[in-house]
């Protein structure tokens, strides 16, 4: 198994348009971190003015917000929208991909379980989605930490803001990570599965992003009858709760409980969906391809 | 001779079509087994059930005597195939590639080995170009190399002379009666080239329409030295015409573009040639086409070749 892993990850990665993803992520990253340096006292003003009425902020005060561990909570917010389109366009070509060129008829010729062919095409492709979010974490995380240096986190909600240490950040960082991961490893087995049934990339990459659009246009929308029925069954409902980690406990005055989670019960919940949708879009894109008779 | 391929009642249907139809025969060790059929006959898809790739909707595969269901990946193991034409990865070197398959082929193989592979079919001078570099023959050469780096008992070509040129097509050949003889291998081979099957297949099957119209030796399914023999002369109407007033009538077939065609046996061709001048025709060329061909025909549109006057 090991070895077929080995083979898969070389044909990933042997792919120019592989490194699509990984440059799209560095350019976003730059771009971000460059206007954040040069202007980013404007970004803070922009995002203190909703809280203005009800706080009073010092320049100093500002001055701490801008720092690598903002910085990189922003990058997450905008990039982990846009991951799945990245994600889709390797899990969409694994098996799709393959037929289109012609090379999955001669695969399945060889001495290998179609169950075992599928297991390592999954395991390649949650592979190459660890990679991005390393790639990803090093330069929004560390290379954010590098420029703008560490301090205390500010993150905004709509019924305040939360502060946490700078000692108390780096941890939820790794966690947001470890659960991003997850979630885009649900998209990846929902490409995946939909690859299973086509015979080029492209179907089952577009129909992957507008699945998950429509869900999260879903999710986002504020139609109480949604809230129960619709909204908790939708797997991209359950992807932004890694800004759970980011949401603390606060004591009897209001002070931050430094190492705790406002409502981890949820989080782990959310990862428990997301984990079972993997287990069923991974499952029945085997059942499937189990049966399936190779024509092309 | 022991079976090394056993079919029996191999069907398979895509909804209402029955594309293989109760198919049965059986591929003796060490045979080159030529595998026949129109287009559309279910050649392919009897290939493809033998490689698992289709399930066959009911009957029997058995592989070195094992059912095939069963033991897929200890058959597969002795098996090496092209299906139709060499699908390889175009952005991965023929090196890369005939490594990638050679590890999912369950075998360690050195560097020399794979190199040496490549030699075999003549590819080791372009070892680390690009697949999407190379032409049609190339990767059929490619792909061969890529069916035998496990050196498989059994190999199954599907069509490997396809879109070849004359050279191509007489490397392929080569190629396989040198598996054959030299290394005693077992050849599943299906193509539409007649001419060249009879060159390489010690017995073939004919099929059309999903079943099997024949099987048998090649040498007992028609008479080699039986000929189709196309006659071209000045005026090939005048010809026709006294070749039906002479004693060469019973030869005569009919007449097909300029040509007369004459079905004789080989020995008579001499005889021919001194008729014909004695009836001062003026003969430009004779050549003998070969009769499978229009045995092929016959069997699978129920009609010859030739065209009567």
């Amino acid at each position: 198994m090991l070895k077929l892993l080995k083979i898969e990850l070389f044909k990933i990665f042997k792919r120019p348009r592989t490194y699509i993803a990984f440059g799209a992520i560095a350019a976003i990253v730059f771009l971000i971190q460059v206007a954040l340096k040069f202007d980013g006292k404007s970004y803070v003003d922009l995002l203190m003015s909703n809280l203005s009425g009800s706080f009073e902020f010092s320049d100093d005060f500002k001055g701490r917000l801008l720092n690598g561990y903002l910085i990189c909570f922003v990058i997450l917010n905008t990039l982990l929208i846009q991951m799945p389109l990245l994600v889709a366009l390797i899990a969409g070509d694994s098996i799709a991909g393959e037929a289109n060129m012609g090379t999955l008829r001669l695969s399945l010729t060889k001495p290998v379980s179609r169950t075992e062919y599928m297991l390592v095409k999954f395991a390649a492709s949650v592979v190459y989605t660890l990679a991005l979010l390393i790639w990803m974490a090093a330069l929004a995380l560390f290379g954010s930490m590098l420029i703008f240096g560490t301090n205390d986190l500010v993150v905004l909600r709509s019924e305040g803001i939360e502060q946490m240490k700078s000692f108390d950040v780096l941890w939820r960082y790794f966690a947001a990570f470890g659960y991003a991961a997850v979630a885009l490893t649900t998209v990846s087995a929902l490409a995946f599965l939909l690859s299973v049934f086509a015979e080029n990339s492209i179907g089952p990459i577009i129909a992957t992003m507008s699945i998950v659009i429509v869900f999260t246009i879903l999710s986002e929308m504020n139609i109480p009858i949604y809230d129960t029925t619709v909204k908790p069954y939708l797997f991209t409902s359950h992807m932004v709760a890694w800004k759970g980690f980011f949401y603390v406990k606060a004591d009897a005055e209001g002070t931050t409980i430094n190492g705790s989670i406002e409502n981890l019960p949820a989080v782990l919940k959310s990862l428990g969906i997301l984990v079972a949708y993997i287990i069923l879009f991974f499952s029945t894109a085997v059942w499937v391809f189990r049966k399936k008779d190779i024509l092309t | 001779m022991v079976p090394i391929i056993e079919v029996k009642h191999l069907t398979k249907s895509f909804r209402d079509l029955k594309a293989v139809n109760d198919l049965s025969f059986t591929v003796q060790e060490g045979q080159v087994y030529g595998f026949l059929g129109q287009n559309g006959a279910g050649k392919s898809t009897t290939i493809r059930m033998l490689l698992t790739l289709i399930k066959p909707t009911s009957g029997t595969i058995e592989i070195f005597g094992l059912d095939l269901q069963k033991h897929r990946k200890e058959i597969l193991r002795q098996v090496g195939a092209i299906i139709e034409r060499p699908d390889l990865y175009k952005y991965l070197t023929a090196l890369e590639n005939l490594r990638i398959f050679a590890a999912m082929s369950g075998i360690q193989i050195s560097e020399k080995k794979l190199m040496d592979q490549l030699a075999m079919v003549g590819l080791e001078q372009r070892a680390h170009s690009k697949v999407k570099t190379y032409s049609q023959g190339m990767k059929q050469r490619l792909g061969i190399a890529i069916a035998l780096v496990h050196d498989p008992k059994l190999i199954i070509l599907d069509e490997p002379t396809n879109g070849l040129d004359p050279q191509g097509i007489a490397d392929i050949r080569n190629l396989i009666l040198m598996l054959s003889r030299d290394m005693h291998k077992t050849l599943l081979i299906s193509s539409h080239l007649l001419s060249e099957m009879e060159l390489i297949a010690d017995s073939m099957i004919i099929i059309d329409k999903g079943k099997k119209l024949v099987e048998g030796k090649v040498n007992e399914l028609f008479d080699p030295a039986e000929t189709i023999v196309e006659l071209k002369t000045t005026d090939d109407s005048e010809t026709y015409n006294k070749l039906m007033q002479s004693s060469l009538k019973g030869f005569v077939q009919g007449k097909r573009n300029d040509c007369v065609l004459m079905k004789l046996h080989r020995n008579k061709v001499p005889e021919v040639m001194k008729e014909l001048v004695r009836m001062d025709v003026n003969v430009i060329s004779l050549h003998s086409k070969h009769s499978l061909e229009d045995y092929f025909l016959s069997l699978t549109t129920g009609q010859s070749n030739v065209e009567v006057a």
